[in-house]
């Protein structure tokens, strides 16, 4: 059989030659934690610890502010210093918890846990949901939601998302070769609750050794399969892996259980093996730091609430002043501000790059070569609609279908006039959906 | 390390192609064509013309962009492949001085009136060419071979004389400086192939369009010493492989292409055979540029998730 995939997309190059050999280390913190209350899509948490309270690991610090939201613990034990503003990886101030770590790590007693085969479908979310799981890919919308839809019989497709297709990032790389029995754990639990489903882990065969690695790992799951995708960005997306893995396309008003499935990131999955097998909330996660900047690139298991200056320390330092640090990947992630910001849930990479390329860019006039066309995996016509954003003319924007955009960035990648058409259709996408939610 | 970073939008890498890489492979994919016309035609005329005009086109463009305290834009080789392409319309015994006129044309009122790069709606040498054929039809259709002057095969084949398609071929015939040889300008044009410059959407769906065309209405039938005069007469291969695919002026999408190809194949195909010259490929770039709004507006394409996927 072929490879699966999808039309349009790029081929970047991946640059995971840095951090791709490099184990996955466990990273201790130094320095003080900061936990953002809103690490997720949804309502903030609200903060259930104040100033001077004593904390354990592992202790629930803040409890989530409704059902599209997420809990926070603290990963490590010591005593809460209050709450600050502080950045996030994405260039905000945002309402953190700031804990004093005391290096002694007691950890809460979790108790006994309930095997999974004993556990009811409504326990099992309950405690996905109660253990602050996100979706860890960097989108952050909560799992107990996205695994709870009307009908959980249609649901025939669970796919673990394993394409990786962000450059430079290694991250789910190296847990898919180092913790292969307990992502295929969590895809155990998450089959449990769709009786119908058939779990695939959907992987770039740039990756070949984690898919025989895989194959090995579900040789015994009649219920699980691994599908190898062609390498190109972007395969992970939601849409395009859902139609690259089952022919079956979804569009912007569409939920992936519309199509019958559920797309989990390979963090996430873990994240959901932890928390129903052990019993463990989320208090971790492994990041890849890399990029050119960067003297020893590597991929580290951190605790949540880390600040990204120990991950920079424990790679190294940089080689030279970088110009630019992302959170997340080159593609889609974040350009900081500054380092000083903490690991979240949906912080897969900091990434250190000695030049500036888009500003080494600059704009110049479209040329109408197409190629922004041709690359484009929601098949509409960036260029025209950059155009009309300029123009700020929502109608012909939503007209010509704009708000399909997944706003993955191939376009302004290779346009050879530089244009930033994925800044202007984003930011246009935003006042048009809340134009629309006005209405 | 507490100083701030450079942020940007992402994406935050950029592939290596910028447009002046673009504007200069096109430069050079335009050499074979121009080196062999001006060997081709023997004329010190020739050279000095494919230099004026070139210069005359940036020259204008920067004088242009200055006075108008526009940022200049004369390092994107986009002037330079625009003069040169016209240059390259002209017939090799052309006073310099009108192809000056002809790039001044181009440059100021085709491109830069309009709003500058990529807002034309025409092709700028293509329209200059039309513009110096009105004004200056005699000299605009005097071609010279070996210092006699005398008609293009074109003209010789569509007043039902049997023509040299070997000649054709090489390109030792009469014609403007750049449109004789079909060899010379199919290794430019696999240049641009090979860099990714242009793909062979536009030029195959014109070209088959055309074939077609004269195969029924041109009573010759199948008659291939027939067709591929036609194919490598009359500027068809330049208009096809270096002013069809002009990006500005072609539709931005692949269906879109295919619609702007055969238009111009059934264009060119009914001016050569209806029409009172010989010619034809000038008119029909120019018209399906014309068209290209409307060809965009029918080929929209459906986004992924509503049909669009496949
Ligand atoms: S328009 Fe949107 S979906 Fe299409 S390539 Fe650009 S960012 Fe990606
Ligand atoms: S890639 Fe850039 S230059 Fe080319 S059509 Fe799209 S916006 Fe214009």
């Amino acid at each position: 059989m072929g490879l699966l995939t999808f039309k349009g997309g790029i081929h970047p190059d991946d640059g995971k030659r840095f951090s791709k050999d490099q184990p996955i280390r466990p990273l201790l913190p130094e320095g003080d934690m900061i936990y953002p209350l809103s690490q997720h899509i949804g309502a903030p948490a609200n903060p259930i610890v104040k100033k001077g309270d004593h904390v354990l690991k592992g202790q629930k610090i803040a409890e989530a502010g409704g059902f599209v939201s997420a809990p926070v613990y603290s990963s490590v034990s010591g005593t809460v210093k209050g709450m600050e503003q502080h950045f996030n990886p994405a260039g905000n101030k945002v309402e953190c918890i700031v804990i004093e770590n005391d290096g002694e790590y007691n950890e809460v007693d979790y108790g006994p846990v309930k095997p999974m085969e004993e556990m009811t479908s409504e326990e099992i979310l309950e405690k996905i949901g109660d253990a602050g799981i996100v979706g860890m890919g960097g989108a952050g919308f909560p799992t107990r939601v996205k695994l709870s839809p009307k009908e959980p019989e249609k649901i025939d497709y669970i796919i673990a998302n394993c394409a990786e297709c962000e450059p430079y990032i290694t991250a789910d790389y190296r847990r898919m070769l180092e913790n292969t029995s307990d992502l295929v754990s969590g895809m155990r639990v998450v089959l449990s609750l769709f009786p119908n489903a058939k779990g695939i882990f959907a992987v770039e065969d740039n990756k070949r050794d984690c898919i025989s690695k895989l194959q090995e790992a579900v040789a015994d799951e009649p219920r699980m399969d691994v599908k190898a995708l062609v390498t190109k960005y972007p395969q992970g997306a939601e849409r395009q892996l859902i139609y690259a893995v089952t022919k079956r396309a979804i569009n912007s008003s569409m939920l992936p259980a519309d199509a019958g499935c559920i797309v989990d990131n390979v963090e996430t999955l873990i994240a959901i093996h932890n928390a129903v097998i052990n019993g463990r909330p989320l208090t971790e996660r492994v990041v890849t730091v890399s990029g050119d900047a960067v003297q020893n690139p590597g991929n580290f298991r951190v605790l949540l609430g880390t600040n990204h200056l120990n991950l920079i320390k424990a790679a190294g330092g940089f080689t030279e002043q970088p110009a630019k640090l992302i959170s997340g990947g080159p593609m889609m992630g974040f350009a900081m501000v500054t380092p000083d910001a903490p690991v979240t849930k949906t912080s897969s990479a900091i990434l250190a790059f000695k030049k500036d390329v888009v500003s080494r860019n600059p704009e110049t006039a479209c040329i109408n070569c197409g190629r922004c066309v041709e690359v484009c995996p929601s098949r509409i016509i960036p260029s025209r609609l950059a155009d009309y954003a300029r123009r700020q003319d929502i109608d012909s924007f939503v007209a010509m279908n704009g708000l399909e955009c997944v706003e993955c960035g191939s376009c302004s990648y290779v346009c050879p006039a530089k244009r930033q058409l994925k800044q202007a259709i984003g930011s246009m996408r935003k006042t048009a959906l809340a134009n629309k939610r006005k209405k | 390390m507490n100083e701030k970073y450079r942020v940007s939008s992402s994406p935050h890498i950029r592939d290596k192609i910028k447009s002046s890489n673009i504007m200069l492979m096109v430069v050079i994919g335009l050499l074979p064509a121009t080196v062999f016309g001006i060997w081709n035609f023997r004329h010190e005329n020739a050279w000095i013309l494919v230099v004026v005009t070139t210069a005359a086109a940036v020259l204008s463009e920067y004088i242009y962009e200055k006075l108008m305290h526009k940022p200049i834009t004369i390092n994107d080789f986009s002037a330079v492949v625009t003069g040169l392409l016209l240059a390259l319309n002209l017939p090799p015994t052309l006073p310099w001085w009108m192809g000056v006129l002809g790039s001044v044309f181009a440059i100021v009122v085709v491109k830069q009136l309009f709003g500058g790069l990529g807002q034309n709606f025409m092709n700028p040498a293509l329209a200059a060419r039309c513009f110096l054929l009105i004004c200056f039809t005699g000299q605009m259709t005097s071609f010279v071979y070996d210092g006699v002057t005398g008609p293009t095969p074109l003209a010789d084949l569509k007043a039902g004389e049997a023509v040299n398609t070997m000649d054709m071929l090489i390109g030792n015939i009469r014609g403007t400086i750049g449109e004789t040889s079909v060899i010379a300008i199919m290794i430019g044009a696999m240049f641009l192939i090979l860099m990714g410059v242009i793909d062979l959407t536009i030029p195959a769906s014109y070209l088959i369009s055309f074939v077609v065309f004269i195969v029924i209405f041109g009573g010759h039938g199948l008659d291939p010493q027939y067709i591929t005069a036609h194919l490598c007469g009359g500027g068809l291969m330049l208009g096809a492989w270096f002013m069809a695919t002009d990006y500005v002026t072609s539709p931005i999408t692949t269906k879109g292409r295919i619609l702007y190809g055969v238009c111009m194949g059934l264009l060119t195909g009914l001016f050569r055979l209806f029409g009172g010259s010989a010619e034809g490929v000038s008119y029909a770039i120019i018209i399906s540029n014309l068209l290209v709004p409307l060809i965009e507006k029918i080929t929209l394409p459906k986004p992924f998730g509503k049909g669009g996927e496949r």
